[in-house]
């Protein structure tokens, strides 16, 4: 695990790279929660960044690295007072999020499978994918921002 | 009250048949897993007709593995001519059954004892 601690803006930035299996999500989930919580973010913050990391955690070791037990993942976040930044990487060939249908109709809507990427959506301010698609990048802000479509954010 | 595995209990209500989940977070593969386990044999072994009601009361966190388990109990209990009924759901986890639009598929109750008086009604 590597940290970098900013003491100008108060926060802490770490990676850490855990065996590819759906148990190794706890320790991080461990890891990251607390920092929200030291940071006064609420419940509702601590219970959607929760969600967020078990579901984008699973998609990289199940549907990413297809349970290969070689393979990693790489966890990178960033928690401040204001907001959290994380990042899922695996080492799979990625995917088209936007070929993956919404479980929210017609036939989805009866398949046991395909919700983590809608709630992954719904729970963070900010979901984007890097052009392979192996790796996610999320926010999620502690009081809600007012974006123009002229900002941008510096990932992590 | 008879308790099947660690994470489950059932007991019998009117003409239902109750399954409450004990743990509060339903998180691991292995947990869902043996939730499968657990509640399949149930509805086999009434199969059909069983009128099902699962209960969330001690349920604080759940990933989206647990609405596929849910939706592959539903499918067989559908299959089997039976009902099923989802019962005390903490307001957290129903903002994810709305989101998930799965409040149009299932049926969701405030209490036990609301579902069992629908169960009972509806025959």
């Amino acid at each position: 695990m590597l940290c970098r601690l900013m003491a100008s803006e108060a926060r802490i930035s770490c990676s850490i790279v855990v065996e590819s299996k759906p148990s190794a999500v706890v320790g991080v989930c461990r890891q990251i929660l607390p920092n929200l919580e030291a940071n006064g973010f609420g419940k509702d913050d601590i219970f959607a960044v929760h969600l967020t990391l078990e579901e984008a955690f699973l998609n990289a070791v199940k549907h990413g690295n297809k349970m290969d037990p070689a393979k990693k993942v790489k966890v990178d976040y960033s928690v401040g007072p204001d907001k959290i930044e994380i990042r899922v990487t695996d080492e799979g060939n990625g995917f088209e999020p936007e070929s993956v249908a919404d479980p929210r109709f017609g036939a989805g809507l009866y398949e046991p499978g395909g919700r983590g990427l809608l709630l992954m959506n719904s729970y963070m301010d900010t979901v984007k994918y890097n052009d392979r698609g192996n790796s996610v990048y999320m926010v999620r802000y502690k009081e809600k921002p007012h974006f123009t479509e002229s900002q941008s954010e510096t990932e992590i | 009250m008879a308790a099947i595995k660690p994470m489950i209990s059932v007991e019998y209500s009117g003409n239902a048949t109750v399954v409450r989940f004990i743990d509060e977070k339903i998180l691991e593969e292995k947990d869902i897993k043996a939730l499968q386990e657990s509640i399949m044999p149930i509805i086999e072994s009434a199969c059909g007709r069983i009128n099902l009601i699962l209960d969330f009361g001690n349920v604080r966190f759940l990933s989206s593995a647990v609405l596929g388990l849910l939706i592959r109990i539903s499918k067989r209990i559908y299959e089997c001519e039976g009902r099923l009924k989802l019962s005390n759901i903490n307001p957290k986890i129903y903002e994810i059954f709305k989101i998930t639009r799965l409040t149009k598929t299932f049926d969701i109750y405030d209490s036990i004892e609301s579902a069992v008086e629908d169960l009972s009604q509806t025959g």
